[in-house]
């Protein structure tokens, strides 16, 4: 023991000027981190309320559609001989207006009138059936009048013929029902998104079907009973890395896997989901591995002690706490999986396809893909489309994720 | 079972020699990867006592109690060599099923651990997963006589369905005794089963331990030497992973054979 050293210091002076000083240079410092994460807060809040507002200002109107007044006679020879594109042409050159102002599907109204009530055969009746688009996109108001004809983008013969059916009192607006259950349609008045919705839908339910059990068993096999050597280092490694993998690549192996090698039909839900599957599979494995893992030792310590297996452990008392954030990690697998394009693109799910999807083999688009392919249209009508489908995958998905939380709450509780 | 011999260099044990011995364990060592927790460790205990492992903290007590019921096969790099024996059966053979072998050594934690299921859940799983119990009102009855013998039923008989770990601190600790109950265990391990808990609720815990005596074989691990003086029979000191000497409670604290079990319970180190 050194006797120079005092065992005990000076006592602290709380009140001097540097310790004061100090002080308020921490308060100053958790002023500062605050504020600057209010204002992240406050560009994402920015950002978000500009994204929405936008596709909203262009989306809206892609729910509502012009429909033209043409005066119909069911003449029983046309009706006898299925003609309703002949009858619809010629009661819409009855029009008092120049040019084409109907739909070029227009027809399919006439047929739908005359299955739903024979009696109209025989009878002249006034019809609405959708306008075609540059008639429509103009009683929208989304042309600028006042440039001249050429960098307007619609003919001054279209917008004589919509003067004169507005004048004529031929022209109203109402909800586009076809939007919500019709396909994909190179005239924009008739493009729906039914048939992409259910493209989307049978994909993921493939992805998930694939994807849920395989990713969770994976899961529980690499948390729980797997030894720890070598080869699982390599297998968490390239797990970790395959849910880096650019979207693309998949498709690419979905390409060589289920088409080339496989044979598996093209443009297919089956094979999207497949492709898909592979895509999710390892976010669910990594979102499964840690929930898990983050259940206590104490639990599966006390289940084993009272004599239960590792298999009773696992599944009595480790997965029912774990769930909760196996659902999450899962739902928001199935979100990305949902929105996913690009690996659709080389599988061949970018085909037109006109028709709702008939099965898992059958034909079909998915709702990001119809984004894509109706952004990348030249026709103007497209545009309003492009948004409202937006709209529509926005719901999809918020729609989503509140039954993630739902499920989640759900289960906590039981927890 | 009474042909096993003692090697040679046992250290002053004298109770094995004298017990109709539950459990039997000789030259124990366990090593977790390189490191050795425990050396050479011998060690008998009977039914009819309470016994008690002292020592300090890290001296592998814990680690040799956990051997009885093979919880150190859970432990990534745990290697346990040497013989231990329950009703003179080898249960260290990798052919024995340790379900088996966990029904009838059940074990009671530090922290208490209950389910987050309910009362009735966290006493019903282990009758259930061994098929002890037929029917539902067959059940009902196991659930109810192991938390009486618990004596917690007039505490939870009316909340049965609310989950366990809504009880408090020392509730939770003797729902765990419970559970281990449940099964018709023949030895209890206690790993420091009142650390976590208040004086109260330790003073429950050592009456019920008390209560359960000659019914099973209990080991108690614990580093209040109080506790260990006011429970137990039996005592066996530990440091360092090896066992320093076994006797009689009332002889460890009073008249100890070694002079580090004599510098321990006077407070000279731990």
């Amino acid at each position: 023991m050194s006797p120079a050293r005092p065992l005990l210091r000076e006592p602290t002076d709380w009140s001097a000027a540097a310790l004061r000083v100090r002080l308020a240079r921490r308060h100053r410092s958790e002023r500062l981190f605050r504020l600057a994460g209010l204002g992240a807060l406050l560009l994402a809040g920015l950002f978000l309320a500009f994204l929405l507002f936008t596709i909203i200002r262009d989306g809206a109107s892609g729910f509502r559609h012009s429909e033209v007044a043409v005066t119909v006679t069911f003449d029983p020879q046309s009706v006898r001989s299925g003609d309703y594109v002949g009858l619809m042409q010629r009661s819409a050159r009855a029009l008092p207006v120049a040019g084409d102002v109907v739909s070029e599907g227009a027809w399919v109204a006439l047929r739908e009138a005359v299955a739903a009530d024979p009696a109209l055969v025989g009878q002249t009746r006034t019809m609405w059936v959708p306008a075609r688009s540059s008639i429509d996109l103009l009683a929208k108001g989304k042309f600028d009048l006042a440039q001249p004809a050429l960098s307007r983008g619609v003919s001054d013969a279209d917008v004589a013929a919509w003067r004169a059916l507005a004048a004529a009192g031929r022209l109203r607006q109402g909800f586009n029902l076809d939007f919500l259950t019709g396909s994909a349609s190179t005239s924009p008045e008739l493009a729906g998104i039914w048939g992409a919705a259910l493209g989307s839908l049978l994909t993921l339910a493939i992805t998930i079907a694939i994807a849920f059990p395989v990713g969770v068993f994976a899961a529980i096999y690499l948390q729980e009973f797997a030894p720890r050597n070598r080869w699982t280092d390599l297998i968490e490694v390239s797990i970790n890395n395959l849910a880096a993998v650019p979207s693309i690549i998949f498709g690419l192996l979905g390409l060589a896997v289920f088409l080339n090698f496989a044979g598996l039909p093209r443009s297919a839900p089956l094979v999207g989901g497949l492709t898909l599957a592979l895509m999710t599979l390892p976010v669910i494995v990594i979102a499964a591995r840690a929930a898990i893992g983050a259940v206590s030792p104490g639990v599966r310590d006390a289940a084993l002690a009272v004599g239960a297996s590792r298999l009773q452990t696992v599944f009595d008392h480790v997965l029912p706490q774990a769930l909760p954030g196996i659902l999450t990690g899962t739902i928001i697998g199935m979100a990305r999986a949902l929105g996913e394009t690009a690996p659709l693109l080389l599988i061949g799910m970018r085909a037109f396809v006109a028709d709702v999807p008939h099965g898992l083999a059958a034909p079909a688009t998915v709702l990001p893909v119809q984004i894509f392919l109706w952004s990348d249209d030249a026709q103007r009508g497209f545009i309003e489309k492009t948004s409202a489908a937006i709209i529509v995958l926005l719901l999809v998905l918020v729609l989503l994720n509140s039954l993630a939380i739902v499920l989640r709450n759900h289960f906590e509780r039981r927890a | 079972m009474n042909a096993i011999n003692f090697p040679a260099n046992q250290p002053p044990d004298r109770i094995s020699a004298s017990i109709v011995p539950k459990m039997t364990a000789r030259n124990i060592d366990v090593f977790y990867g390189a490191k050795q927790a425990i050396r050479n460790v011998s060690i008998d205990f009977s039914r009819e006592h309470v016994t008690a492992f002292i020592g300090p903290s890290g001296c592998g007590k814990s680690t040799i109690l956990r051997c009885f019921n093979r919880m150190n096969d859970t432990i990534e790099g745990a290697r346990v060599t040497g013989e231990i024996r329950l009703d003179g059966v080898d249960i260290t053979s990798p052919a024995l099923d340790v379900v088996q072998l966990r029904a009838r050594v059940g074990m009671v934690f530090q922290k208490p651990n209950p389910f987050p299921k309910s009362i009735y859940e966290n006493i019903a799983y282990g009758p259930r997963i061994h098929g002890l119990a037929a029917s539902r009102a067959d059940l009902d009855g196991v659930v109810e006589s192991a938390l009486r013998r618990a004596g917690l039923w007039d505490e939870v008989k009316d909340r049965l369905k609310d989950s366990g770990t809504t009880l408090s601190g020392g509730q939770q600790q003797r729902l765990c005794i419970a559970r281990a109950i449940a099964v018709d265990p023949e030895v209890i391990l206690m790993d420091e089963p009142c650390s976590a808990l208040d004086p109260v609720a330790t003073a429950k815990i050592e009456e019920l331990i008390d209560d359960l005596r000659g019914r099973y074989a209990i080991v108690i691990v614990t580093h209040n030497m109080q506790q260990a003086a006011r429970v137990s029979q039996r005592t066996a000191f530990f440091h360092n992973g090896a066992m320093v000497e076994y006797g009689e409670t009332s002889m460890i604290f009073t008249n100890p054979v070694q002079a580090r079990t004599k510098d321990y319970i006077t407070g000279r180190y731990g």
